[in-house]
């Protein structure tokens, strides 16, 4: 029966899975137990999309306090917005930008999405590829396409450090006569600041924080899981005896 | 000295009355099995559901502007909101798993049949405003799942004739859902539908004890009673099976806590990944399904073609469930001494609730569709066969008494 079952649900989660946008995900590299990873992602997130982007949720002094940051360390390393009195925004506040919703609107076309929760909405791969996946694409307002996220509104906000590459697609005629293009390659027209690997390890860290970000309890959660798990498996036993004591004399 | 304080309260009010009647002098039969836990494990989590909620209604703040922000505050800035907040989430699932085993040992043992139609109607009851109360809370997020599942599910008001927009409309409260929307579902989610629930709680287990527990044999225990007027195969609910129960608890709370620590978003299902975006009233999400637990039902609604229809399909899909007192006529109660047609039926309904279940939560392709069609049509079926086959079911005889 359970068999069945599966069988069932695999065959038909295939089908439904070929109807997405289909690109294959990169596995990210995430570690929320490597915190000098989680400290590089954050220095990246602060200086690379903090500006367009909000973490309107986060408190910049969680991350020092999850990640072993004094407040000088977190107020010198993630801090470079003021508040409208002019004063250095304090480690207690909620990462927010100076980008409102009225201007992202001319320069970009649409709302700029927050990105606290972000790692939960979109997944932590589908971020890795999507960061590491744009295309020179002339047609666009920006110059650049993404693969997983086609006319995207964002610039290549990185390509200093990938590079700009360019998509090689082979036409293929499939099997109802129509001609598919399908991706093959992705090729480097301009070479930027970092090799692949160091790109991708950059990137890797990057998504590693948004992971972190997105639910910063995860590494205590599961921690405090173990215990409450180990409790109750103990509890069951003295709770079966105590029932069976009980129980003796019922037949 | 506790003795006396306790004669001076019983005095004034039934306390050692009740606990007798309820607990220490319920005779309850002896051959209760692994079935038999869900009814005080839906009790339980109720208990979870209630006392959770508490305290995310301390620090929730139902605001279209600020309530998708307030969760996440609940996450963050909460001395262990994220705890409270996964309890209470993990709890929705929880509640519907044990009333759904519950509700299929009814099936099972035959549970409703009479003198038990009271405490199956309430059980029915109870399970509508759980659902209207699941719904209603899953709105509170407010994120684009929370918006777009109430906007498909209010607007299928609309579909009845002439009623059906002025309807939506005072469901809403505006003519889309909105601040207005977030505010009445709150409060009809942390006050009415409670309230309603647990009086309806109340009367479900007044009624079992009035009549007393079916057995999974299916035998009235209170027809061999010693000269006392003890049942013979009855036992004191208290101690027996509330030392019993605590294991059932236990055990329970070990794959509550498994997926609260260690899988609160359920992979999706639970907590869908479309709902950590902030809901948008201008972007409808590309695939909008609702939480596992009505997926049944939303399958049942789309396999019909015309609005009007399919909600009125989807309406009997619960409808039909409270007659089944009268439609099941036959006299044996445990699926034990019942014959084979009756197995078959229940093992179609149960696949097919499966399979609908499934269908619900996957994107409406025609294939797709069709087979929702077919198992719709075999979850009806299961009424209607059950209704003609029931009478004249080839029975086992019954024994007397409790054996096994």
């Amino acid at each position: 029966m359970k068999n069945i079952l599966t069988v069932i649900l695999m065959t038909f989660s295939g089908l439904v899975m070929a109807a997405g946008s289909g690109f294959p995900l990169d596995k990210a590299p995430v570690d929320l137990e490597d915190k000098e990873s989680l400290k590089r992602g954050a220095v990246a997130f602060a200086d690379n999309c903090l500006s367009c982007h909000a973490a309107d949720y986060m408190r910049y002094n969680r991350i020092g306090t999850d990640l072993g940051m004094t407040d000088v360390e977190v107020s010198d390393q993630l801090i470079s917005t003021r508040g409208a009195d002019g004063e250095k925004t304090k480690p207690g506040q909620l990462m927010k930008i100076a980008m409102n919703n009225d201007y992202s609107k001319v320069a970009f076309g649409t709302k700029i999405p927050g990105l606290t929760v972000i790692a939960r909405s979109r997944g932590a791969d589908w971020l890795y590829t999507y960061l590491r996946t744009f295309y020179i694409d002339e047609s666009r307002p920006m110059g650049v396409n993404n693969m997983v996220f086609a006319d995207v509104g964002m610039p290549h906000v990185l390509w200093e450090k990938q590079g700009l590459q360019k998509a090689v697609f082979t036409t293929e005629t499939g099997t109802d006569g129509n001609e598919h293009h399908k991706f093959e390659k992705m090729e480097m027209v301009q070479a930027g600041s970092m090799s692949t690997e160091e790109y991708d390890a950059f990137v890797g860290d990057l998504v590693n924080y948004l992971v972190y970000m997105a639910e910063p309890v995860q590494v205590e959660r599961k921690s405090l899981g173990v215990k409450v798990v180990i409790f109750l498996m103990f509890f069951a036993v003295i709770a079966y005896l105590l029932k069976k004591e009980y129980w003796k004399d019922i037949h | 000295m506790f003795k006396s304080l306790m004669t001076w309260v019983d005095d004034r009010f039934p306390a050692t009355k009740m606990w007798n009647e309820h607990l220490a002098e319920y005779y309850a039969p002896k051959n209760f099995n692994f079935w038999y836990f869900f009814g005080s494990l839906a009790l339980l989590v109720l208990v979870i559901q209630i006392v959770s909620g508490i305290f995310l209604t301390m620090h929730y703040n139902p605001d279209g502007a600020m309530a998708f922000a307030s969760v996440e505050y609940i996450m963050r800035d909460v001395p262990y909101g994220w705890l409270i907040r996964y309890i209470h989430s993990t709890g929705a699932t929880a509640f519907f798993v044990v009333v759904y085993l519950h509700m299929f040992r009814g099936l099972m043992y035959g549970s409703f049949k009479k003198p038990r139609e009271l405490v199956w109607l309430f059980g029915m009851f109870i399970y509508l405003a759980l659902m209207a109360e699941a719904f209603m809370g899953y709105l509170l997020p407010w994120g684009q799942m929370s918006y777009w599942g109430a906007q498909v599910i209010i607007s299928l008001f609309g579909a009845l004739p002439i009623i059906g927009d002025p309807l939506t409309l005072w469901i809403r409260g505006d003519y889309v859902v909105s601040g207005a929307t977030l505010n009445r579902f709150f409060a009809l989610h942390v006050i009415a539908l409670p309230l309603v629930i647990v009086g309806l709680v109340v009367a479900h287990i007044i009624a079992l004890h009035e009549v007393g527990s079916n057995n999974p044999e299916g035998v009235e225990i209170k027809k061999h009673k010693d000269e006392n007027g003890i049942p013979l195969d009855g036992i004191p609910f208290h101690p027996y099976y509330s030392v019993k129960d605590i294991v059932g608890v236990v055990v329970f709370l070990i794959f509550f806590s498994l997926v609260l620590f260690f899988a609160p978003e359920g992979g999706g299902y639970l907590l869908e990944h479309a709902n950590f975006v902030p809901s948008d009233p201008l972007k409808t999400p590309e695939h909008i399904a609702p939480v596992w637990y009505f997926t049944p039902f939303y399958a049942i609604l789309r396999a019909v073609p015309d609005k009007l229809m399919g909600v009125i399909a989807m309406g009997m899909a619960i409808v039909v469930l409270f007659l089944l007192p009268w439609i099941d006529q036959c006299k044996v109660k445990s699926i034990r001494y019942r014959g084979t047609s009756f197995k078959i039926l229940l093992a179609l309904f149960v696949v097919s609730f499966f399979v609908l279940g499934w269908l619900g939560m996957m994107p409406a392709t025609p294939t797709l569709t069709l087979m929702a069609q077919i198992f719709s049509v075999i979850y009806f079926g299961f009424f209607v066969a059950l209704y003609f086959t029931s009478k004249n079911e080839k029975t086992k005889p019954v024994p007397e008494r409790i054996t096994k």
